[in-house]
């Protein structure tokens, strides 16, 4: 097997990007304080939103739109209930993720009468950009992936460069380190929480979106599968610096794309399972003790 | 100020009494639970609704699903498995943390479990599986104490991130070195006759375990509301720095409140293992999602010992009559969960009743 094969790295890249997005998404929240571990209930509404979009509308990326208006509109009630009302966002982000998984599941027997797997005959995924195809190396890698793969690339990167050089960046900022300092500033704290945790709903419909109509065509029960989590440990891998998220998406994305060879293959896959989160903690433990004395006790 | 005029009468106007009661009815620990549950089952029913089914059928068939007396032994085994998870959530729950792990704590339990009860024989087999359950998974749930005192990292992230490391080594060993020989499917062999829990009469579902895990509650329920421990968890949970100032040693109640966390989901793994079908399926543990409910049940109940056994009534009625609703009324048992989240979601939500209250002054 060859690591450096292009059709590998085009796998990785495929399994990076749905867990990028809700890295985004959650790193975003982190720096205006709203701890967000609600990124895998919103990712699977967002992959069921888009599959039924698709599937009425007949057009995937209308299935996409869907995915993003109503996966925002979903996450508002984190956003308002954690920046307006003060409620725990992390007892929020449990209910929510049971509703989701409830309420999918829910969905998939009320409108389409099946349970567990929905891939109805016809169901219009997105399409691959084939017309890079002939290009050396970008070809391999991006010519049979859709639109949305390169997109979370530069979306985390415009994040960061946006997070770090502009005055509205620094202003975002500002509400996650010190909101009393903020508000006493004119900034009004609860209002850049709740769009900016709402601009995450939306990008973890995109998330949903790219796994249900991207990675594959289809919507099973519980699809996002833990990737979720693993978005909420890579914002803590990289401190939610959106500029370092795409080295650790990639570092879990190689895991995953690994895990999937090892299993064709015969061999255990649990242990790539088990790499994130094992690395996220590793590397927490080694950075948290070097630098730990100086930091409060984040909680 | 203003000073009352002089004629004023000595009895309270009825209405002032009235709203007295019934402000001192609104702060009740009782109330917010029950309000909570009440709210989201009027969600629950108006999306039952939408789908162009009726709620009352609906709730009916959960209600005889699972309250059924020949389903009732199966529906107390799910209730004592939500309570063991429960206490899993409740007692770091007391000072203020939160435990995301008992998925890894309950497998971990179950592995421990299952190996010594293979490897002793005789009557010593199930005495010993829940001991060896209690040390490794205790242990396992121990060691986001230090992470968190010596660290800096909160217990809610250590737990999430330590437990799908939990999850995927227990599904290793189950899949290869544990596997059934000749078996297709991911499990180990069955446990003897001597290595299975104590029968409780001729029940199929409900054991001895059930019982056990009931004790867990009634020491839960005693340490935390008559011993010196229970009160510095509390305090600590009210508020941390006013507990390290008053000379409570964080660092060893943390410790303290993680072991036994950990120990009593490891509990609920053994029991599950030592019952029938007596064996570790892969995934088996985690299906029938006990730790979230537990985790909601904790929640309702705000870590309070005395109200989890009620709480995790809710849950695990829900859990058993959800499937019966299915079959009976055909309303998706999906709705279980989704109803598990509505009442958390209401339950977090009750804020908002603070924020009308103060008005705007917080910024």
């Amino acid at each position: 097997m060859q690591i450096f094969e292009l059709s590998f790295v085009a796998a990785v890249l495929l399994a990076t990007t749905p867990v990028l997005y809700a890295a985004l998404a959650g790193a975003l929240s982190e720096r205006v304080g709203v701890f967000n571990i609600a990124l895998e209930g919103q990712m699977l509404w967002g992959a069921f939103a888009a599959v039924a979009g698709s599937h009425f509308t007949g057009n995937p990326w209308l299935g996409v739109l869907i995915a993003i208006v109503t996966t925002a509109a979903f996450s508002l009630v984190l956003a308002v209930g954690a920046a307006r009302f003060k409620a725990d966002p992390i007892i929020i982000a449990i209910g929510t993720n049971l509703f989701a998984i409830g309420l999918t599941g829910f969905l998939l027997r009320i409108l389409f009468d099946v349970s567990g797997t929905f891939a109805p005959q016809g169901l219009q995924g997105l399409p691959d950009m084939t017309a890079l195809r002939d290009i050396p190396v970008i070809g391999p890698l991006f010519g049979g992936q859709t639109l949305l793969v390169p997109l979370a690339f530069v979306l985390c990167i415009a994040a960061g460069l946006w997070l770090r050089s502009t005055p509205g960046g620094l202003r975002l900022r500002g509400v996650g380190e010190h909101p009393e300092a903020s508000a006493s500033l004119g900034v009004n704290v609860a209002s850049a929480q709740t769009w900016t945790t709402v601009v995450g709903g939306a990008l973890c419909g995109i998330a949903g979106a790219q796994l249900a109509l991207g990675n594959v065509t289809v919507f099973t029960e519980n699809m996002t599968a833990g990737r979720g989590w693993i978005a909420v440990a890579a914002v803590m891998l990289v401190a939610a610096r959106p500029l370092w998220l795409p080295v650790a998406c990639l570092g879990f994305g190689a895991a995953e794309a690994f895990g999937f060879r090892l299993q064709g293959l015969g061999a255990p896959q649990q242990l790539t399972d088990a790499a994130p989160y094992a690395i996220t903690l590793l590397v927490l433990v080694a950075t948290r003790v070097r630098f730990g004395a100086k930091r409060p006790a984040a909680s | 100020m203003t000073v009352a005029p002089p004629h004023e009468p000595e009895i309270e106007p009825r209405s002032a009494v009235v709203r007295r009661l019934l402000g001192a009815a609104a702060r009740h620990p009782a109330i917010v639970p029950i309000a909570a549950v009440l709210l989201a089952l009027l969600i629950g029913a108006g999306i039952i609704a939408a789908a162009g089914l009726d709620p009352v059928v609906a709730y009916a068939a959960v209600l005889e699903g699972a309250l059924d007396p020949r389903s009732l032994d199966y529906t107390f085994s799910v209730w004592g498995f939500i309570c063991g998870m429960a206490l899993a959530a409740a007692i770091p729950l007391r000072m203020g943390e939160f435990n995301l792990g008992g998925n890894g704590q309950l497998v971990l339990g179950g592995l421990a479990a299952y190996v010594v009860a293979a490897a002793v024989p005789g009557p010593l087999a199930v005495p010993l599986a829940l001991l060896a359950a209690v040390v490794l998974a205790g242990a396992f749930g121990a060691l986001s104490a230090p992470l968190a005192t010596r660290f800096n990292i909160p217990i809610i992230i250590s737990t999430l991130l330590l437990a799908p490391v939990a999850v995927a080594v227990v599904s290793f060993l189950i899949r290869y070195p544990l596997a059934e020989a000749g078996s297709g499917v991911a499990q180990t062999a069955q446990l003897p006759e001597d290595a299975r829990m104590w029968a409780l009469g001729d029940l199929r579902y409900s054991n001895v375990g059930l019982l056990i895990i009931i004790a867990m509650m009634v020491v839960f329920w005693i340490v935390d509301s008559r011993t010196a421990v229970g009160f510095e968890l509390r305090v600590i949970g009210a508020n941390r720095r006013f507990g390290s100032y008053g000379g409570i040693v964080v660092r060893r109640l943390a410790l303290g409140a993680m072991t036994a966390a950990g120990a009593a989901a490891g509990i609920v793994g053994a029991v599950i293992v030592l019952s029938s079908p007596y064996r570790l399926i892969d995934g088996a543990l985690l299906s029938p999602g006990y730790t979230f409910a537990g985790l909601a049940a904790a929640l309702l109940a705000g870590g309070r010992p005395a109200l989890i056994p009620v709480t995790a009534v809710l849950f695990a009625v829900l859990q058993v009559g959800g499937a019966a609703m299915e079959r009976s009324a055909d309303v998706p048992r999906q709705l279980s969960e989704l109803l598990q989240g509505v009442v958390i979601v209401v339950l977090a939500l009750r804020t908002v009743l603070d924020a009308r209250r103060t008005g705007r002054s917080e910024h």
